[in-house]
């Protein structure tokens, strides 16, 4: 294995958060400039939002299935069976339906477009794109991210649809309680604050997904190794980045929305 | 010695020039202290051993990558002083052919060429076309709807060159058009761009491994009538411009025609050319 001192190390990690910083700002920059690639975001839309939805659809339903199963032995120990409706809303809506969300869409997609655009890269496509007078960051980068930022926003309701869903079919089926009371309750539990909260998470944690799976395929280096370990290092980084973001996030959104 | 920003003196007569130009990556020097030009209308072959910088070269020509020190000045303009902005608009002017096609794999051969015309929006029929005109220059009107993985590597090669030609360019790069081909391949790669030069004229630069290229390149010229390259006769070289470029532990150390190279006393030079 190669050793490196502090100092180089230090200096790699801060050159490639410069780098994230620029793929990140011009990502969002050129949506402002001329041209604007719409058949490639809609490409790219069907590909990450219609593409992700089994996966997001039977992640939510199955959380919401074992939020009610989890939560239910607990609540009927104090008599609040109940509650079970407003339990899951709540977790699924604010908190587990954005990231879970996210998480299954990374796993997908940041993978997918370091890979993607990794190969590209080894392979000269990139070069060869500037070198035809295309801006590689506006048609490869900016669509993605613009995409991913749109598709999530959507993919996370639906998410929070099928989790409520979930836990509604197993309320009724194995703990008997009744429809209105749950959706009663998983109705009046939620606030426009939560709602608002649950809606800002998957847009941040879209555009997290994407610039980091578009940053590392862009920075690509030593031929299919190097993709190979470009994929594992956008779905490493983007989850933990995900997981971290939704702790500044939820707290920010806390004391803003108090 | 010009400044770093002084413009270029003789912009109509030259197509490049390289002042000083140095280059190293990871603290190993590629170029150092590297200076040439290339004229209007002139063929320059770069020979040179694997990782001398050759297509460090073409890349530094387009603004690919950028020089450590030096200007580089392509059809007038300083590169090492360019946006990338500023550069997508030069490089509409110039070709380059890359080592290993470099095509683009989920798109067909007719997007592939088309590249450039489709980004500038020009209308469809017009596309269409001169997509078709350059795969016949290349001889190969038959893959339009086929994909770089079902060709190939001699036709993924001569797709490329039909991509960098489509606009007709001021400058071509060819980054080792026959590396890695059969020698019949090899032989119409070489074929197609004597044909480009003798017929369009067009300034290039051409990175290449074998010398057998380079030396059929000086001596020969297209015919257009039997379609098929000819041996110069009268050893009347220079109508076909074309020179050589050796490059030698980060640096130039000959430049100038195919009759010079055979003059030239220097020990590395004379084991290269044997």
């Amino acid at each position: 294995m190669e050793l490196i001192s502090p100092a180089d190390f230090v200096k790699r990690n801060v050159l490639a958060v410069q780098d994230y910083y620029a793929v990140a700002t011009r990502s969002i920059s050129n949506i402002f400039r001329r041209p604007r690639y719409m058949a490639d975001m809609i490409q790219q839309a069907d590909l990450i939002g219609v593409g992700s939805l089994p996966i997001v659809v039977l992640t939510g339903t199955f959380t919401g299935v074992v939020l009610a199963l989890n939560t239910s032995d607990t609540l009927q120990r104090f008599g609040s069976l109940s509650l079970t409706g407003q339990l899951v809303s709540l977790s699924m809506v604010k908190e587990l339906g954005p990231v879970l969300t996210s998480l299954m869409v990374a796993g997908r997609n940041a993978s997918g477009m370091a890979s993607e655009l990794g190969s590209m890269k080894v392979t000269e496509q990139i070069d060869a794109m500037r070198a035809l007078g295309t801006d590689p960051y506006k048609k490869l980068v900016t669509p993605r991210v613009a995409a991913t930022v749109f598709m999530m926003f959507f993919l996370t309701i639906i998410s929070d649809l099928m989790g409520l869903i979930g836990g509604y079919i197993y309320s009724v089926a194995m703990l008997r309680l009744d429809t209105y009371q749950y959706w009663n309750k998983a109705y009046q539990a939620l606030t426009y604050n939560d709602i608002l909260t649950g809606l800002i998470k998957p847009i941040v944690f879209g555009f997290i997904i994407s610039t980091i799976g578009c940053y590392y395929g862009m920075s690509t280096k030593g031929g299919t190794q190097g993709v190979g370990r470009s994929t594992t290092q956008a779905v490493v980084a983007s989850s933990v980045m995900i997981l971290a973001t939704d702790v500044l996030v939820s707290q920010l959104l806390l004391t803003v929305l108090r | 010695m010009s400044s770093p920003n002084s413009p270029l003196e003789n912009s109509e007569n030259e197509a490049i020039v390289f002042r000083d130009v140095s280059i190293g990556f990871d603290g190993l020097q590629v170029l150092e202290d590297v200076s040439f030009q290339l004229r209007r209308g002139e063929t320059k072959i770069l020979f040179g051993v694997a990782g001398s910088g050759k297509s460090t070269i073409l890349k530094l020509c387009l603004g690919l990558l950028r020089p450590d020190k030096g200007n580089i000045f392509v059809l007038g303009h300083d590169v090492t002083i360019m946006t990338e902005e500023q550069l997508f608009e030069l490089r509409s002017k110039v070709g380059i052919v890359f080592q290993e096609s470099a095509l683009f794999d989920s798109m067909n051969v007719h997007d592939n060429v088309a590249f450039r015309l489709m980004e500038e929006k020009l209308p469809e029929n017009e596309v269409d076309r001169r997509v078709k005109e350059a795969l016949r220059f290349v001889e190969l009107e038959h893959t339009v709807g086929m994909l770089p993985s079902e060709l190939s590597g001699g036709m993924r090669r001569r797709v490329g060159i039909a991509r960098a030609i489509i606009t007709q360019p001021e400058i071509l790069l060819y980054d080792s058009p026959t590396g890695g081909l059969d020698p019949i391949t090899s032989t119409t790669i070489v074929e197609l761009i004597m044909k480009q030069r003798d017929e369009s004229h067009t300034s290039s630069l051409l990175v290449s491994h074998r010398l057998q290229d380079g030396f059929v390149l000086a001596s020969h010229s297209y015919d257009p009538v039997a379609k098929h390259m000819k041996a110069i006769e009268n050893g009347d070289h220079s109508r076909v411009n074309t020179t050589f470029l050796i490059l030698k532990d980060c640096r130039v150390i000959f430049d100038g025609t195919a009759e010079e190279l055979g003059q030239v006393q220097d020990p590395y030079v004379r084991e290269y050319i044997s």
